[in-house]
């Protein structure tokens, strides 16, 4: 029982934050930077903070994570980053040639103020950056917001620097897509229900083929994927811009509406029936009214595995924790699949989730407990749990003690998944991913079920 | 060996008061370190005829953690000793990280050592406490006494009574005092006895009145205090006055902060009053 310390009164807190349901806002940037062609990430900070990034970002997704720092020393605190930075597009630009360097801040770079464009500015008068290379940046200061914040904030970033072509004549067939914060498997399943769709998407960030890159027996520093400048710089030509994920994703497409004028069509993301149903009628709209039996296929599988095996999701009790798109994706799911989400947790902030959420549970609300902010936390969600247990717990890897002390199944989901596979390697978006979903609920709730049954009820057919 | 910390409003005069002070106390006889904790680093130039002084975080920058004491003190006038914390230039970096790592370097290198034989160590502070890095020189285990210079002027007179606020925090958690108050005239009509009335209501004294004199702003001119320029004028006996007042003074209070209200009715009741009358 290692959470054996874990009341079961709930008293209500007004400062403590006990195993928070969020981490750094860095730890999103860098990951948003990853999706980016032959970019090195940039932590302008103290190496500490650049370490645990990478070292939690490999964790989760079981490959190297390459990342450079501006190594703050007590002097670069009081007089100011500029120095080391610039020292650091030198070194990077000459050393490691990457596209693009994305530079996001951290805690100490923020409060001392160092002032990122300015110090960009200046590597490029002093001839630091060379001709049709990159550099950008996102503030990402861990103290606002969560690792989500720190995402959304560098795609935005890739759009204020890299984005362009408003000139250019529009293009039917091309569609901006940005895909909020999923895995690899899941872009490279959007950009595979989007050409299905009709279009020529241009995803970012886009880390398939970056972070799930295969073994080929030679190392390749910056892997094939990720968007390139060239790319973001026809995004202005598209004819809409697909986000998915208003936390994620929101910001960034806006960004670009302002920026070269294409339409931002802000959608939840597309985990479950409902919320693929409304993808692929949002780029049913923008193809002239077309869905390819292929698509419809596959959402008739979903459709039937779905009925077929109501009996074992009928009235399940389902604990949840993570990050605000996925959290209001998983809810319509599970009401979908009438199972009820009783408790659902975020550590991220941002009052529009509450109210989204709100919204898809409809009437359910009333059965539902909502946390959100620094007292959501997993010491909460273990009380209300201990209050009145759940058939499901399906977060990211810091729930298993919970499962391990109160025996519950589950289900891994979210970011960071520190101790299982898979999650970067198949999909959990669109009707095939939700397929996979339901395989991997069936599996826990059957095997349960099987150890769990007496002898005489044991049963041959499920 | 006493630790004093000066604090005021930006633009009292702390620097030329805290040299002038030091300087009747080397004249004393007294072993006088100043800290200047000013990113200007203007805190010894009267006690060392000139910004001669090399800073703390300019030595830490050029020469690394390796950094001598002998690097970042010189001696000035009546063998008091200078060091000025330095800083990053302005709109860059954090200055109140800088007084940190300053104070704790000068520590780490013996600067208050026995072998010394101080008898006072005084932190001139900027202006403002604008955050943690300011208050460094109050926190535990560093300056046990703080006197606030203020004028009659409003402005100067809510900066103090802020800055006691400060005081308060620290002094709760630690060791640290206010000692006085140090009245540096501005002219203002009933200046002297309305300080005099504010540092009692703040539970404290009034530990001297600093009539103005240009004589002052001559020995400035001329990078030096006014003892050292011309001792044997007027203006030098009030610092060697208010030298002596520090040095017997036995008064050390837990202040208490007036609140805006209160404080608005003392400006009425000794300046606005008056003039009606």
């Amino acid at each position: 029982m290692l959470l054996r310390h874990t009341p079961t009164e709930i008293l209500e807190r007004s400062a403590l934050t006990i195993n928070p349901a969020k981490t750094c806002q860095p730890i999103g940037a860098m990951y948003a930077a990853l999706g980016i062609h032959g970019c090195l990430p940039h932590s302008h900070g103290s190496q500490g903070c650049c370490s645990y990034h990478r070292s939690t970002l490999t964790r989760h997704y079981k490959e190297p994570v390459m990342a450079a720092t501006s190594s703050f020393t007590e002097g670069s605190s009081v007089f100011g980053g500029q120095a080391n930075l610039l020292q650091a597009i030198e070194n990077m630009f000459s050393v490691y040639d990457p596209q693009v360097i994305a530079v996001h801040t951290t805690c100490l770079s923020e409060t001392i103020g160092d002032d990122i464009p300015q110090i960009v500015d200046k590597a490029r008068a002093d001839g630091k950056i060379p001709a049709g290379r990159h550099v950008i940046h996102a503030n990402t200061p861990s103290y606002v917001g969560s690792h989500v914040t720190g995402f959304a904030n560098m795609a935005k970033g890739i759009v204020d620097y890299l984005a362009g072509g408003d000139d250019l004549p529009k293009n039917k067939q091309q569609l901006n897509l940005i895909p909020g914060w999923v895995e690899p498997a899941d872009m490279r399943e959007l950009k595979r229900l989007t050409r299905l769709m009709g279009f020529d998407p241009i995803t970012f960030p886009d880390t398939s083929d970056v972070l799930d890159a295969p073994q080929t027996g030679k190392h390749a520093f910056y892997p094939k994927g990720g968007v390139t400048p060239a790319q973001m710089a026809r995004t202005g030509a598209s004819i809409a811009t697909i986000a998915l994920g208003p936390t994620t994703a929101g910001p960034a497409a806006r960004a670009l509406e302002n920026k070269c004028n294409v339409a931002a069509h802000v959608l939840g993301l597309p985990i479950g029936l409902r919320a693929t149903d409304r993808f692929i009628a949002e780029l049913r709209k923008l193809n002239g009214g077309f869905v390819p039996p292929e698509v419809l296929d596959e959402r008739g599988r979903l459709l039937d595995m779905i009925t077929d095996m109501h009996q074992y999701f009928y009235q399940k009790r389902v604990a949840l924790w993570g990050d605000p798109d996925q959290l209001v994706a998983l809810s319509e799911f599970f009401l979908d699949l009438d199972m009820t989400p009783a408790y659902i947790v975020t550590g991220t902030p941002g009052k529009k989730f509450l109210a989204r959420i709100a919204e898809v549970l409809g009437e359910q609300i009333r059965a539902t407990q909502v946390r959100q902010g620094p007292q959501a936390d997993m010491f909460l969600l273990h009380q209300w749990i201990k209050n009145k247990p759940v058939d499901l717990l399906m977060g990211n890897t810091y729930g298993k003690y919970i499962a391990r002390d109160e025996n519950t199944p589950f289900v891994r989901h979210g970011f960071p998944i520190l101790d299982r596979v898979g999650h970067a390697d198949f999909p959990t978006v669109g009707y095939r991913g939700a397929l996979r979903l339901l395989e991997m609920i069936l599996n826990i709730f059957m095997d349960r079920q099987d150890r769990n049954a007496p002898e005489e009820s044991f049963e041959l057919v499920m | 060996m006493r630790k004093v910390a000066i604090y005021g409003k930006g633009g009292i005069g702390k620097s030329t008061t805290t040299q002038n002070t030091v300087a009747a106390l080397a004249e004393m006889g007294k072993k006088v370190m100043v800290v200047g904790c000013d990113p200007k680093a203007d805190s010894t130039r009267l006690l060392l005829h000139g910004l001669a002084q090399k800073t703390v975080l300019d030595t830490l920058r050029e020469e690394g953690e390796d950094v001598e004491l002998d690097d970042i003190r010189k001696s000035g006038y009546g063998g008091s000793l200078c060091t000025e914390s330095g800083g990053p230039e302005p709109g860059v970096g954090c200055a109140g990280r800088g007084i940190i790592t300053s104070i704790n370097l000068l520590e780490q290198l013996g600067a208050y050592a026995e072998s010394n034989a101080l008898d006072y160590v005084f932190y001139d502070v900027l202006g403002d406490v604008v955050c943690g890095g300011f208050a460094m020189p109050i926190r535990e285990g560093k300056a046990q006494e703080i006197y606030i210079v203020c004028s009659g002027e409003m402005m100067a007179m809510y900066a103090a009574n802020n800055i006691c606020k400060g005081i308060v925090k620290f002094a709760e958690a630690g060791g640290v005092r206010l000692g006085g108050i140090i009245c540096n005239s501005r002219k203002v009509d009933n200046e002297k006895e309305m300080i005099a009335e504010f540092a009692k209501r703040l539970g404290t004294q009034m530990i001297h009145f600093v009539p103005r004199d240009n004589d002052v702003q001559r020995a400035e001119i001329r990078k030096m205090t006014v003892i050292d320029w011309n001792p044997k004028c007027v203006q030098a006996d009030e610092y060697r006055q208010l030298a002596r007042s520090i040095d017997a003074n036995e008064m050390f209070v837990v202040p208490k902060p007036m609140d805006i209200p209160q404080l608005e009715q003392l400006l009425l009741d000794f300046g606005v009053l008056e003039v009606a009358a």
